[in-house]
C-alpha cells in the first residue's frame, strides 16, 4: 500500500463535504423502503450505519445490526450503472414544421457524480460498462461524459454474501484499481476509523486537502486482515477454467430446458446486473402529432420483443432466450470485448425471483458438457 | 444417331455422370432421341407412366389440374435434369401435366425396358435406382424450402411497429 | 475521469443516435407490398453522404420510430438514396405514405459492405431471394459500371411468385449486359409465368461455374441463404469464397443497444455482410 492515510470519521465527512464544494453531486448508499439504495448524499449521517443484509438465492433481507459499520451491507439491488447509463434517457426532440421537422438533441446536462462506497466489484463492472461503450468507433458519448467527469471512492468489502462470487471472477473483495481512493472501514472496540488509499493524483489531492493523517502499521494491518477475512468468506465458485468455449460448445445442452423450466423469463436479472447493457428505444408524439420524441431505455433480452423482425422472431423459447444472456454474459463477451461480462456479484441471484443461480448452471453444464462426453469421461 | 453416338452424349448428361461403359451401354438400348415443340404436353396426368426423359435443352413446366384455380404450375425442369419417375412405382400413372415452355430435346427411356434390364442386372438396377433417390432427395428438399414460402412473412407477425 | 482504463476515451464524433433530416423525392412501388422510397440525401456539415455497397441506414418516421433499412441505390450516384422496403409494420407504413418534398429522419450509413475489391477480376454470383434483392442491387450497379474490371456476372434471383419480383426492369437491363446472365425462379407460378418455378438453389444446376475463380454473395431470407451455401459448397466453392448479408432487430445501429447479436457477432458494426466462415457455425443453430 503506498502512502496510506488513517481517515477518521469526522474526516469522511470532510470527503464529503470536500466534493460538494468542488460541485460534485455525491452519491451513496443510503436506507430506502426495506433496501440500501444508491441516491444523492448530503452527509455521513446518510449512510446506512448499522445495517446489514442477509443475500440467498432468491431473497434479501435488510436488518439492523446494531453496530456502527457504515458500509455493513453487502450489495444493493441496484448498481451504479444507473447514474453512469441512466435506465431512462431522452435522445431528442423533433417539432413538426410544416411538411419538414426541426430536431433538437437533448443537451447532455447530467452532473459530475462522485461515488461513495463502491465495491471492487462494482469497479470491475464499471471498467467493463468502460469497455462496451468506447468498443472502436462505436462509443456512447454520453456515457463517456458522465465517467470523464466522475470522482470515485471505493469502499472494501468486508462482508460477502452467500450469494458472491468475486474471487471466482478475480474481480474482489479487494478494490484493485479504477478508483480516486479506497478505504477500507475498521471497528475495533470504541475506534472506527477508515484506511484511505489514494487511487489517482485527485485522490491524493483531496486526501491531502482534508488534512488526512498517515495511517500507520497496525492499521495497514487491520485493514489488510479486513479484506483477508472478507476474501476467506467468499464461498460460492464459479468454475471459469474454459468457461467461454464450454457455453459456445454447447448451446444444445439439456440444461438449457432444465433452466427454462424455472426462469421466469421477468428479466430481473439483466436489471440488476452492473453490465448488462442492452437497450431499446421508445418514440412518442404528441396528442397533435406535431411534437415527437424519443427516449432510450434499458432493455432485456429476456423479453419476447428483443429478437424480433418484421418476418418473425429470432428467440420465442424462454430457453433460446437464458442461454442467449448467459452465454452472452460468460461466452461471447469476451470475444467482443476481451472481458467476462460477469464480475461475480450475485445480484443475478438474489434477485431472481426462483433463485436461479447461475454458477449452478455452469457447473451442470460442464459436468455434462457434450466436450466431455465425446472425451468419453461419462 | 447411332447407338455409339447416343452412347457418348447420354454419358454428357449430369443424371449419368461417371457412370461405367457397360452400364451406360445397357442404358443406351432403351434409350431414344425425342423433340417437344413449344406449347405440347409431354404427359398428362393420369395417364400411364412408359418412359421418362432426361432433358438436353429446354424447359418443361409441371403442372397440377386445380379445378377453379386453373393449371397450378408447381416446378419448372430444364436441362441436365430428370422428368419423372411414375414408371418406377406403383401404379405406374402420371401425377401431373408436363408442358413444354421452350422447345425440348431430350432422351427418352424406355420404361418397360428400363425396367426388365434392372430386374436381370442387379447392378445395374441398383446403379439406376441410386441416382433416382439421389434425384428424389434434392426434389424433396427443394419442395420443402418452397413449402416454407420463406418471403412470405411469418404468420401473426405482421402489424407489429417496423 | 477515474478507471482501469487503458481504454481509449477519446473525445470525438461517433455514430450518433440522432438522426439527419432528409427530404423525400418520391415513393415508388414495386409491388404489392414493397416500396422504393427515394430521398435527397442528408447534407450535413457540407460532406456528401457517401456508402458503400452492402451498408444500411437506420430510416426514421416522425413520431413513429425507426427501422434499418439497407441502401439499395447507386453508390456511385450521390445525388440520391433508394431504400425499398416491404410494408410489414407501422414504420414501414408511415414511410410508405410520404409525398415529394415530406421529410424522414436518417442515420448511416452503418455496417460492412459486399467485397467489391477482391471480387476484382473474379466471377461472380449473385444470388438474392426476395427483398434481399435490394441490398445487392448497389452491388449490380458497380459491378456493370466497371463492367470490363469482372468476370462473368451470375444473377440468381427467387421471388414468391411473378407479381412479387423487384426491379423487373432492370433485372432485364441487366441481363443484356455483357457476360451477363439473370436467372429468375418463383415459389409459385401461374398461367402466364415463362420463367423457372422453383427455389433459387435449384437454379445452380443451370449454370456451370467456374468455382475456383467464383465469388458468391447471398441475401435473402435466413433458410433459403443456408440453403444456398450449402449447395454453393456442394457445388465446390469454398465457405470463404461465400459472402452474406445478415438480418436481426437493431435499435441502435451503432453496436451499443445489443439487439442485433448473433452469437458473440454484432450484425450491425461486425455485419450486416460476413464472410461465411465467420457465422458458419452459428448458421446452423436453434434459436441463436
Amino acid at each position: 500500500m503506498n502512502n496510506p492515510f488513517r481517515l477518521t470519521i469526522e474526516g469522511l465527512e470532510r470527503v464529503i463535504m470536500s466534493l460538494q464544494q468542488k460541485g460534485y453531486d455525491v452519491i451513496g448508499p443510503r436506507y430506502s423502503d426495506g433496501v440500501i439504495v444508491y441516491d444523492r448524499i448530503h452527509s455521513i449521517d446518510d449512510l446506512p450505519a448499522g445495517f446489514v443484509d442477509e443475500l440467498t438465492p432468491g431473497m434479501y433481507r435488510l436488518t439492523k445490526s446494531g453496530n456502527r459499520q457504515f458500509f455493513g451491507y453487502t450489495l444493493p439491488p441496484q448498481s451504479w450503472k444507473r447514474f453512469l447509463y441512466p435506465p431512462c434517457r431522452e435522445l431528442f426532440t423533433l417539432r413538426k414544421d410544416g411538411r419538414s421537422f426541426g430536431l433538437t438533441p437533448k443537451e447532455d446536462r447530467s452532473p459530475a457524480y462522485a461515488f461513495v462506497g463502491v465495491r471492487a466489484c462494482e469497479l470491475s463492472a464499471i471498467s467493463i460498462q468502460d469497455r462496451v461503450f468506447s468498443s472502436g468507433d462505436y462509443r456512447d458519448e454520453a456515457y463517456l461524459s458522465v465517467r470523464r467527469r466522475n470522482f470515485i471512492i471505493a469502499v472494501n468489502c468486508s462482508q460477502p454474501a452467500e450469494t458472491c462470487f468475486c474471487t471466482s471472477m478475480g474481480t474482489g473483495p479487494k478494490a484493485g484499481a479504477g478508483f480516486d481512493i479506497v478505504l477500507t472501514e475498521i471497528i475495533n472496540g470504541e475506534s472506527h476509523y477508515f484506511v484511505a488509499e489514494a487511487g489517482s493524483d485527485a485522490g491524493t489531492s483531496l486526501m491531502e486537502g482534508i488534512g488526512a493523517g498517515g495511517a500507520d502499521e497496525s492499521d495497514v494491518g487491520a485493514a489488510d486482515e479486513t479484506i483477508r477475512k472478507a476474501s476467506a468468506a467468499v464461498t460460492r465458485i464459479m468454475d471459469t477454467s474454459d468457461l467461454p468455449e464450454l457455453l459456445a460448445e454447447n448451446t444444445d445442452h439439456p440444461q438449457w430446458d432444465d433452466v427454462a423450466k424455472r426462469c421466469l423469463t421477468c428479466g430481473n436479472c439483466t436489471m440488476v446486473c452492473p453490465t448488462c447493457f442492452c437497450s431499446t428505444v421508445e418514440d412518442r408524439t404528441d396528442l397533435a402529432g406535431r411534437i415527437a420524441g424519443r427516449t432510450r431505455t434499458w432493455d432485456s433480452c429476456f423479453t419476447m420483443d428483443f429478437a424480433r423482425v418484421s418476418g418473425g422472431n429470432f428467440r420465442i423459447s424462454g430457453k433460446s432466450r437464458y442461454r442467449q444472456w448467459l452465454t452472452h454474459k460468460l461466452s461471447s463477451w469476451v470475444e467482443q470485448f476481451g472481458v467476462s461480462g460477469c464480475v461475480g456479484c450475485g445480484r443475478c441471484i438474489t434477485w431472481c425471483p426462483v433463485g436461479i443461480d447461475l454458477t449452478a448452471e455452469v457447473g451442470a453444464i460442464k459436468r455434462g458438457s457434450t466436450k466431455q462426453e465425446s472425451g468419453g469421461s461419462r | 444417331m447411332k447407338p455409339q453416338d447416343l452412347t457418348e452424349s447420354l454419358h454428357k448428361h449430369p443424371f449419368l455422370s461417371n457412370m461405367n461403359e457397360e452400364l451406360l451401354r445397357t442404358l443406351t438400348s432403351c434409350a431414344s432421341n425425342v423433340i417437344f415443340n413449344e406449347g405440347t404436353y409431354l404427359f398428362h396426368e393420369g395417364e400411364d407412366a412408359k418412359t421418362f426423359y432426361l432433358l438436353r435443352s429446354g424447359r418443361v413446366v409441371l403442372e397440377v389440374r386445380g379445378g377453379e384455380r386453373g393449371q397450378i404450375r408447381i416446378q419448372t425442369v430444364g436441362a441436365g435434369e430428370v422428368l419423372g419417375w411414375s414408371w418406377l412405382i406403383s401404379p405406374y400413372k402420371w401425377h401431373f401435366d408436363a408442358f413444354a415452355l421452350e422447345q425440348v430435346h431430350a432422351f427418352a427411356i424406355d420404361a418397360s425396358c428400363l425396367v426388365s434390364k434392372c430386374e436381370t442386372d442387379c447392378h445395374f438396377g441398383y446403379e439406376m435406382l441410386r441416382r433416382f433417390s439421389e434425384v428424389l432427395e434434392r426434389r424433396l428438399e427443394a419442395t420443402r424450402l418452397q413449402l416454407l414460402d420463406v418471403y412470405g412473412s411469418a404468420i401473426g407477425e405482421r402489424g407489429e411497429n417496423y | 475521469m477515474t478507471g482501469t482504463s487503458n481504454i481509449e476515451m477519446r473525445i470525438g464524433s461517433s455514430p450518433s443516435m440522432v438522426p439527419s433530416v432528409a427530404i423525400v423525392r418520391r415513393v415508388i412501388w414495386e409491388t404489392d407490398d414493397t416500396y422504393t422510397l427515394l430521398i435527397d440525401p442528408p447534407r450535413g456539415d457540407g460532406r456528401t453522404f457517401a456508402f458503400n455497397a452492402g451498408q444500411f441506414n437506420m430510416v426514421y418516421a416522425f413520431g413513429t420510430g425507426e427501422s434499418a433499412i439497407s441502401i439499395s441505390s447507386d453508390p456511385f450516384r450521390m445525388n440520391i438514396l433508394a431504400h425499398t422496403i416491404h410494408r410489414v409494420g407501422t414504420v414501414t407504413s408511415a414511410l410508405s405514405r410520404l409525398r415529394r418534398g415530406d421529410t424522414i429522419g436518417l442515420r448511416g450509413p452503418f455496417g460492412t459492405s459486399w467485397p467489391i475489391e477482391e471480387a476484382v477480376g473474379k466471377d461472380i454470383c449473385i444470388a438474392a431471394g426476395g427483398i434481399g434483392l435490394a441490398p445487392l442491387r448497389p452491388v449490380i450497379y458497380t459491378l456493370l459500371r466497371r463492367r470490363e474490371k469482372f468476370g462473368r456476372i451470375m444473377i440468381l434471383y427467387g421471388s414468391r411468385s411473378p407479381l412479387d419480383i423487384l426491379y423487373r426492369v432492370e433485372l432485364e437491363e441487366w441481363s443484356k449486359a455483357p457476360n451477363t446472365e439473370v436467372i429468375i425462379t418463383v415459389d409459385r407460378g401461374d398461367s402466364s409465368w415463362k420463367g423457372h418455378i422453383g427455389v433459387v438453389t435449384s437454379l445452380f444446376s443451370y449454370l456451370k461455374m467456374d468455382t475456383p475463380s467464383t465469388l458468391a454473395m447471398v441475401c435473402g431470407p435466413e433458410v433459403m441463404m443456408k440453403y444456398t451455401c450449402e449447395e454453393l459448397e456442394r457445388r465446390g466453392l469454398s465457405a470463404a469464397q461465400i459472402y452474406l448479408s445478415m438480418e436481426r432487430n437493431m435499435k441502435c445501429g451503432i453496436g451499443l443497444c445489443g439487439h442485433c447479436q448473433f452469437g458473440p457477432k454484432f450484425i450491425c458494426k461486425d455485419g450486416p455482410v460476413f464472410r461465411l466462415p465467420q457465422i458458419k457455425n452459428l448458421l446452423d443453430k436453434k434459436e441463436i
